[in-house]
């Protein structure tokens, strides 16, 4: 990996001076921290010798019970605890997915933008990540299905389609109900596997979960999901529901890599909710986070430039910002630095290059008064930005015909082989991690 | 110097682009210190550095701070207000060596080569045509370009640009990072780092760095991640020019005023021209930076050196110059 700027420019977000809308980092001050206290002190005096030992590779089977009444709220209701498999947060379940699936040079299909995190564990096991279009309503069908005929024209098939279709990482969009179906329908006529990963589902501001894809399909869709956002990520359990002869290949795998889950997360987690209110707490997190999402939509509208455009979500944690046609949102954030504001640049959410006009905002972690500052800060950069770019490429048609004319001829567009600077490749190596503060 | 173990202070992070750098300049410098046998404390230039201080005072502060508030005089003229004294240059010649035109003229009227250059804010352009002076640049500087921050090190924000169509959105992109842009004329040649130490015996040159990076520009990338580029301790120079070389970085710690450590960059052209490009007040002190390897290969061994600057700052104290 090497150093980047993006990466350095991150280490002032730990100041108490920049108000962060970068990282997704849950409100986890809202728990009860004195009671979730009171309840693991109880724990490792009443459990300590299960607690503190070894595990089960598979993980605790109680935990695995209780994940299939988590699922439940979301409509999978046919799923076994035999088909469960608690991993270190869902990120060891992707990574177990992508060993267990993927050979380099595979193609996988992923939305546009999709989760960084998962497109770094794709890229290190060397899969082609094509990405699908998606709108506000999610994955668009007609794109799925060109990408697919697409590589079946070229005799190639997509290993599967990675999709996050609540409140998506970073777009924000959410599948829409129509569409759940008509991607089934085309992951049956392709024979298309999907990995459907679900850590926001149970965090909807506006209306009940939709019906997960794994509750209308169990042969062909992988489930992910994870306690990080509906209880506390520093606990790192989430879990892969998969059918049988894929499970044992992610035991297997897991074992390999962890032994087990670690128990007394695991019993941490079961203790909860077993003994805690726990969706009374999560009702509390909507709460939270739709009142930071308002702040963050209110602001937006208040104060942005004419031609910044963003997603609306209806859950989960993140604003997908569109900026007007020419800035940079890598290229500006040392501006954003200095006005002590940060976010997280478009092009980490794409295994290709695009993103460059593109943000993502997440307003999980502030209160809604630094949301407010923080959003005032970047209009203000937004703004400055744009006259700079007026300055010098604004409206010059002359300059704008001489870059045409001194373009190499049968370069890509925007390729520029005069310029020296960073060699950063785009995408994961240059971007910071998913759930930085 | 108080009794017993000498005591030291190392201030990283801060707010500046070059925080990560700092941060891991400051634990470089802590571990070095401890092992010479100073009791050697950390803290952030934050909001509570001054009470800090005051509750607990060391002998002295290390400022390995990079950046603007590190290197720019203003947080070193605070301390000079509170009496606290540190290793380095003080604050009100620290301003000449930050800006980098400003150094760069004043290398120049000492009668040294430094490129031709241009640093012009952002109004300048917005006023009178971005386009006009662009083309101006061009015909007078040639190409390549170098375009940099007037201010900031580690190479944020730098670019050469080969092509004139090029030049708007590198100007564009390099303004994030601050008002001032410093258009340059690319000189090519052997890159090399000159550290100075100016102990009892005054400003001593060590033996320079040349830098050789695998891209062929030594960008943040290069100068930070480990393997990226080959370093030659001493450059490989002609004793003669390499004489030179640190007849220079000597004269510019001198003409500037800088006190107790700085580091300078240079170019060694095709006929042996020396030309100075800026010099650093708070050099970077990583495990891929230059000072610590002048050091090593002179023979030295860093943690003492830091000691004797800690000793040499504890004994001077403060003057506290008119504000």
């Amino acid at each position: 990996m090497t150093a980047s700027e993006i990466r350095a420019l991150f280490a002032v977000v730990s100041r108490p001076e920049v108000v962060s809308l970068a990282g997704g980092m849950p409100a986890v001050t809202a728990l009860p921290l004195d009671s979730v206290g009171s309840m693991i002190g109880a724990l490792v005096s009443r459990l300590g010798a299960q607690a503190l030992q070894y595990g089960s590779g598979q993980g605790d089977e109680r935990l695995r019970e209780q994940i299939l009444q988590v699922m439940a709220l979301e409509g999978i209701t046919d799923a076994s605890a035999d088909e469960v498999v608690v991993t270190v947060g869902s990120q060891q379940g992707l990574d177990l997915l992508a060993r267990v699936f993927l050979d380099p040079g595979d193609v996988i299909l992923a939305e546009s933008p999709s989760y960084v995190g998962a497109l770094g564990t794709f890229q290190a096991a060397q899969a082609h990540v094509v990405h699908v279009d998606m709108d506000e309503s999610g994955l668009v069908p007609e794109a799925l299905a060109a990408a697919l005929a697409g590589l079946a024209a070229q005799g190639r098939r997509a290993k599967f389609l990675y999709t996050v279709p609540n409140f998506h990482n970073p777009a924000g969009v959410t599948l829409s109900e129509p569409r759940r179906e008509q991607i089934l329908a085309l992951a049956e006529a392709y024979d298309l596997l999907v990995i459907e990963d679900n850590p926001y589902g149970l965090l909807g501001f506006e209306h009940e979960p939709l019906r997960a894809l794994r509750a209308r399909n169990a042969e062909r869709v992988i489930y992910l999901g994870s306690f990080s956002k509906t209880f506390a990520p520093g606990l790192r359990v989430g879990w892969v529901c998969a059918p049988h002869a894929v499970r044992d290949k992610l035991v297997l795998a897991s074992e390999a890599q962890v032994l087990c889950p670690p128990a007394l997360s695991q019993l941490v987690v079961a203790e909860y909710l077993d003994s805690q209110p726990w969706f009374e707490q999560v009702k509390v997190f909507r709460e939270l986070y739709h009142e930071r999402r308002d702040a963050t939509l209110e602001a937006l509208t208040a104060l942005m430039p004419a031609d910044v455009t963003w997603t609306r979500p209806e859950g989960g944690f993140y604003v997908w910002v569109t900026l007007p046609e020419g800035l940079d949102a890598k290229a500006m954030q040392p501006r954003a630095v200095h006005a002590r504001v940060a976010y997280v640049p478009g092009i980490g959410f794409y295994a290709d290059g695009q993103g460059t006009r593109h943000l993502r905002l997440s307003y999980c972690f502030p209160d809604p008064n630094r949301i407010r500052e923080g959003v005032r800060r970047l209009a203000g950069v937004v703004e400055e930005e744009l006259e700079l770019r007026a300055t010098f490429l604004g409206s010059s048609d002359e300059r704008a015909v001489r870059r045409d004319a001194s373009a190499p001829q049968g370069s890509a567009p925007g390729e520029v082989s005069s310029r020296t600077r960073g060699g950063q490749p785009h995408g994961q190596a240059d971007t910071p991690g998913p759930d930085l503060p | 110097m108080s009794q017993g173990a000498p005591r030291a202070v190392v201030l990283s992070g801060g707010l500046a682009f070059e925080r990560e750098v700092s941060l891991r300049s400051g634990r470089r410098v802590v571990e070095a210190l401890r092992h010479a046998g100073v009791e050697t404390s950390v803290a952030d230039a934050d909001a509570n550095l001054l009470s800090t201080l005051a509750a607990d005072p060391a002998d002295a502060l290390f400022i390995a701070l990079h950046g603007a508030a590190g290197e720019d005089g203003s947080l070193r003229r605070v301390l000079e207000l509170a009496g606290i004294p540190y290793v380095g240059t003080p604050a009100d010649r620290c301003r000449i060596a930050w800006d980098k035109p400003s150094a760069k003229a004043a290398v120049r009227a000492a009668g040294h080569l430094t490129p031709d250059w241009v640093a012009l804010p952002h109004s300048t352009f917005r006023e009178l045509g971005a386009g006009a002076i662009l083309d101006l640049m061009v015909a007078r500087l040639g190409l390549p370009l170098l375009i940099k921050p007037a201010q900031g090190g580690s190479a944020l924000g730098v670019e050469r640009i080969g092509a004139a169509p090029d030049l708007p959105s590198a100007m564009v992109s390099c303004f994030a990072y601050g008002g001032t842009v410093l258009i340059e004329r690319f000189v090519a040649g052997v890159e090399v780092a000159v550290s100075v130490l100016d102990a009892a015996d005054g400003p001593q040159a060590l033996p320079a760095v040349e830098i050789v990076p695998a891209s062929g520009v030594f960008d943040y990338a290069a100068r930070y991640t480990a393997g990226m580029t080959a370093y030659h301790t001493p450059a490989r120079l002609e004793a003669e020019v390499s004489a030179r070389v640190g007849q220079l970085a000597v004269e510019v710690h001198r003409a500037l005023g800088l006190r107790d450590l700085s580091r300078t960059d240079a170019i060694v052209d095709a006929d042996g021209g020396v030309h100075f490009l800026e010099v650093n007040v708070s050099p970077g002190m990583t495990e891929t930076s230059l000072l610590p390897m002048s050091v090593a290969a002179a023979g030295l061994d860093l943690g003492r050196t830091l000691r004797g600057m800690v000793a040499a700052a504890a004994s001077r104290g403060t003057i506290v110059t008119t504000v």
